[in-house]
C-alpha cells in the first residue's frame, strides 16, 4: 500500500466529477496540441513548397489561386497563358529561372504536370529508381504518388482529362503514359504528383477536341520548327526549350519521337497557341519585382508572389486558428478550476478521512502529498488522453487531406512545443491542488475530529 | 508500568470555560470508563490522551513517553504505533476496501503486518468475509468492528475509544465491548473508554466521572 494507491483509488472515488475534469482537460489539451501539430505542419508543407520561387506567372484571376494551384496543386488553375506572351517575361534579364507547369490531366485524381526535369532538381528530389522522363508519354511519378496508386517502373497507364478523376470522364485520352522513373520522399509537393514532358500534355490535347473544350486550350508543341511559324517566334522557342531542358540532344531525341506518332492535324496549329498553366520564377536581380509587374501590364497574365499570398492566408487562417486556440485555453481554465473545485469539495468530505489518518500515524507532509497526487493524476490522465485525441484528429484530417488533396499529416510526432504544453499543463496541475493540499497540510485534527 | 499517567490535565477554548481534569493512570489489562455528560471535555481528553491535541498545563505520559516532548512527524509515529483510536462514527478511507483501509494503520505508522495477520484480525471480529467490500456497503455495527480492527492491528499498549457504542442498539453495544476487552486482554494493552452511553456504566468497575467543576 502506497500513498499513490490511496491517490489513484480516491480519484475514482468521485467518478462523476473526476470524468468532468478529465474531458474538460484532455478536450484542451487536445484542440491546443493538434493546433500546433497542424499549424507546425502547415507551414512547414507551405515554407518548404515556396523554396526560392520569386513570382508564379500564370492566367488573370485569384493570385492566391494561381498560387494555391502551381505552387501547391491544391486548387484549380485560373487558366492557360501563351507560352509566346510569356516569352517577354521570362526572357526578361532579371529573372534568373523559369519553369513551365501545363495541366490537363490526370490519372486516378492524381495531378500529371508537364514540366521539364528543372521542377523536380529545384526541390533537390532525387530519384529513387529508374531515370528522369526524357520524352513525351515518359513520366516520372513522385514517391507519395506512386505508393498510392501502386505504379511500378515500365508500367503504362491511361490519362484522364481535367484534374479530378471523375471529372470528365468521357474525355479519356487513348496515348499510354509509361512509367521511366520514381522520384525519392522528399516532403514536397513532387511527392504527389505525376510529371511529364510539357509535350506530353500539349500533344494529349492535340488529339481532337481542343476546339471544342476551353481545358484543351493545351495544344501542340511540336509547331516550334514548322515552315510556317515567324523567326523570332522560333528563336524564343528554341531558346525556351534549351532553358527546360538544358541541351540540344534532349530537345532532339524528344523531336524524333514526338514526330513519329504525330498527326497530320497538328501542323496548322500555331506557335501562339502553345499554352501553358504557369511559370514558377526565381529572380536573378533584386529589382525583379520593380520591372516584371510592368510586363504583365495589358496582358491577360498575372503575376503572383507567393511569399506575399501565402503571407495572407496565414493571416487569415492565424485569426482563425487563434480563436480555436483562444477556446482550448479558456476551456483548460476551466478544467483546472475544475481540478482545484473537486479537490477542494472532496477535501470537505473526507476531511474526516484526513484526520483518521493523522491519528493513524500519517504525517502532515504525507497528507500534503496525497492531495497533489490527486491532482497530479487527475492532470497527468487529462493530458495523456488529450494528446492521444490529438493524434486521432489529425489521422482523420489526414485521411481526409488524403481524399481531397493527396496530401497527409503526420500523426506520430511530438513536438518541441508539445514538451511545453505537457509541462505547463503538469505544473497548473500542481498549482491547481496546492491550496487544497496546503489546507490537508495545515489541517486541525483534533477540531475536525471534534466535528461530528 | 503505567501504560499512561495525567497529571493535572488543563484545556482552555477560546469561548468556554476553564477545563481542569482528574489525574489518573492506567495498567497492562486494565479497563478505565471515563464519563461525562457533553461540554465536560471528554472528546478533549481523548484526544489530548492521543496527542491529538496539546493541554494548556499538564502532562500525559504513554510507555514512559512525555507526549508534550514530542512533535511534529515522530509524534504522529508515536501515536500510529502506540496508541489505537476508535472513533464514535466510524470514518474509512471512502474508496479503500475494508482490507485496505485497516492496512492503513500498519502503513502511516511504518510498522510490518502481513496481510495474512491482518486477516486473523478481521476474522477475530467476525468480518473476514467482508475484506474486499467498500466500507460504505457495511452496517453500522459491522463498520465499528472494522474500526475496532484498524485500532488494534498495529498491537498497541494503549487503546482509546471515544462513544464506540453510543450510535449502537443494546445488542451490537454489548458485542463491541466485549470485543474491544477480549483485544484488550490478547494485546495486553490499557483500555479507555470515553463515554456518556450509561449501558456501560455496570459493566465496567474502574470510572471517573467528568464534571464542569473539577477543580
Amino acid at each position: 500500500m502506497k500513498i499513490i494507491f490511496i491517490a489513484w483509488k480516491n480519484c475514482w472515488q468521485k467518478a462523476g466529477a473526476t470524468t468532468l475534469t478529465l474531458l474538460l482537460l484532455s478536450f484542451g489539451v487536445g484542440i491546443i496540441s493538434m493546433m500546433l501539430l497542424l499549424e507546425n505542419q502547415l507551414s512547414e508543407k507551405f515554407n518548404k513548397n515556396i523554396k526560392d520561387i520569386d513570382f508564379v506567372l500564370g492566367a488573370k484571376g485569384s493570385p492566391l489561386q494561381l498560387i494555391l494551384a502551381n505552387v501547391y496543386h491544391i486548387d484549380a488553375p485560373t487558366g492557360n497563358i501563351k507560352v509566346s506572351e510569356a516569352q517577354r517575361i521570362i526572357k526578361n534579364p532579371t529573372v534568373k529561372e523559369a519553369i513551365p507547369l501545363a495541366y490537363g490531366d490526370n490519372y486516378e485524381g492524381w495531378r500529371i504536370v508537364g514540366t521539364t526535369p528543372r521542377y523536380a532538381e529545384f526541390y533537390e528530389v532525387k530519384l529513387r529508381e529508374g531515370k528522369v522522363f526524357e520524352t513525351p508519354f515518359e513520366v516520372t511519378v513522385g514517391s507519395y504518388a506512386a505508393k498510392e496508386l501502386g505504379l511500378k517502373l515500365g508500367q503504362t497507364f491511361k490519362s484522364n482529362h481535367g484534374l479530378d478523376k471523375d471529372g470528365e470522364e468521357e474525355e479519356g485520352h487513348d496515348q499510354l503514359f509509361t512509367v521511366v522513373g520514381i522520384y525519392e520522399a522528399s516532403g514536397t509537393v513532387i511527392d504527389r504528383l505525376i510529371l511529364t514532358p510539357v509535350e506530353s500534355i500539349w500533344e494529349v490535347h492535340d488529339h481532337g477536341d481542343h476546339e471544342e473544350s476551353p481545358h484543351n486550350a493545351i495544344v501542340s508543341a511540336e509547331e516550334h520548327d514548322a515552315e510556317e511559324h515567324d523567326a523570332e517566334a522560333h528563336a524564343h522557342a528554341e531558346d525556351e526549350h534549351a532553358a527546360e531542358h538544358g541541351h540540344e540532344d534532349d530537345h532532339e531525341a524528344e523531336h524524333t519521337a514526338e514526330e513519329e506518332g504525330h498527326d497530320h492535324e497538328d501542323e496548322h496549329m500555331h506557335e501562339e497557341e502553345r499554352e501553358v498553366t504557369a511559370y514558377l520564377l526565381i529572380k536573378r536581380l533584386p529589382m525583379a519585382p520593380m520591372i516584371l509587374p510592368q510586363l504583365v501590364k495589358n496582358t491577360n497574365m498575372q503575376l503572383a508572389l507567393p511569399a506575399i499570398e501565402i503571407n495572407r492566408l496565414n493571416e487569415n487562417f492565424g485569426i482563425g486558428m487563434s480563436v480555436v486556440k483562444a477556446v482550448a485555453i479558456l476551456i483548460m481554465i476551466i478544467s483546472f478550476l475544475s481540478v482545484f473545485i473537486s479537490l477542494f469539495n472532496a477535501l470537505r468530505e473526507r476531511q474526516y478521512e484526513l484526520a483518521i489518518l493523522r491519528t493513524l500515524g500519517g504525517r502532515r507532509i504525507q497528507l500534503f502529498i496525497l492531495i497533489l497526487l490527486e491532482g497530479f493524476f487527475m492532470v497527468a490522465l487529462g493530458l495523456i488522453i488529450g494528446l492521444a485525441l490529438s493524434r486521432v484528429g489529425i489521422t482523420m484530417l489526414s485521411d481526409m487531406a488524403k481524399d481531397s488533396f493527396h496530401d497527409e499529416f503526420n500523426a506520430m510526432i511530438f513536438l518541441p512545443q508539445e514538451y511545453y504544453l505537457v509541462g505547463i499543463t503538469l505544473g497548473l496541475g500542481v498549482v491547481a491542488s496546492l491550496l487544497p493540499a496546503l489546507r490537508a497540510f495545515f489541517m486541525d485534527i483534533s477540531k475536525t475530529l471534534s466535528n461530528d | 508500568m503505567a501504560i499512561i499517567q495525567t497529571s493535572d490535565l488543563q484545556y482552555t477554548f477560546e469561548k468556554g470555560p476553564d477545563l481542569f481534569f482528574p489525574s489518573f493512570q492506567a495498567e497492562e489489562n486494565s479497563e478505565l470508563l471515563i464519563l461525562g455528560n457533553s461540554g465536560t471535555g471528554k472528546t478533549t481528553l481523548l484526544h489530548m490522551l492521543a496527542g491529538l491535541r496539546k493541554p494548556i498545563a499538564g502532562e500525559v505520559v504513554v510507555n514512559g513517553v512525555k507526549l508534550n516532548s514530542l512533535s511534529g512527524a515522530s509524534l504522529d509515529r508515536f501515536r500510529g504505533k502506540n496508541i489505537g483510536v476508535v472513533f464514535q462514527t466510524s470514518h474509512f478511507v471512502q474508496s479503500l476496501s475494508v482490507m485496505d483501509n485497516i492496512l492503513l494503520a500498519p502503513y502511516f505508522s511504518n510498522n510490518k503486518v502481513s496481510k495474512t495477520d491482518a486477516e486473523k484480525m478481521l476474522d477475530r471480529l467476525n468480518i473476514l468475509s467482508k475484506k474486499n467490500k467498500k466500507t460504505s456497503t457495511l452496517s453500522v455495527g459491522e463498520q465499528q468492528r472494522v474500526a475496532i480492527a484498524r485500532a488494534l492491528l498495529n498491537n498497541p499498549s494503549l487503546i482509546l475509544a471515544d462513544e464506540p457504542t453510543s450510535a449502537l442498539d443494546d445488542e451490537n453495544a454489548k458485542e463491541v465491548l466485549n470485543l474491544l476487552r477480549e483485544q484488550t486482554h490478547a494485546l495486553k494493552a490499557a483500555l479507555l473508554i470515553v463515554t456518556h452511553d450509561n449501558r456501560l456504566k455496570d459493566e465496567v468497575k474502574q470510572r471517573i466521572e467528568l464534571t464542569t467543576s473539577n477543580r
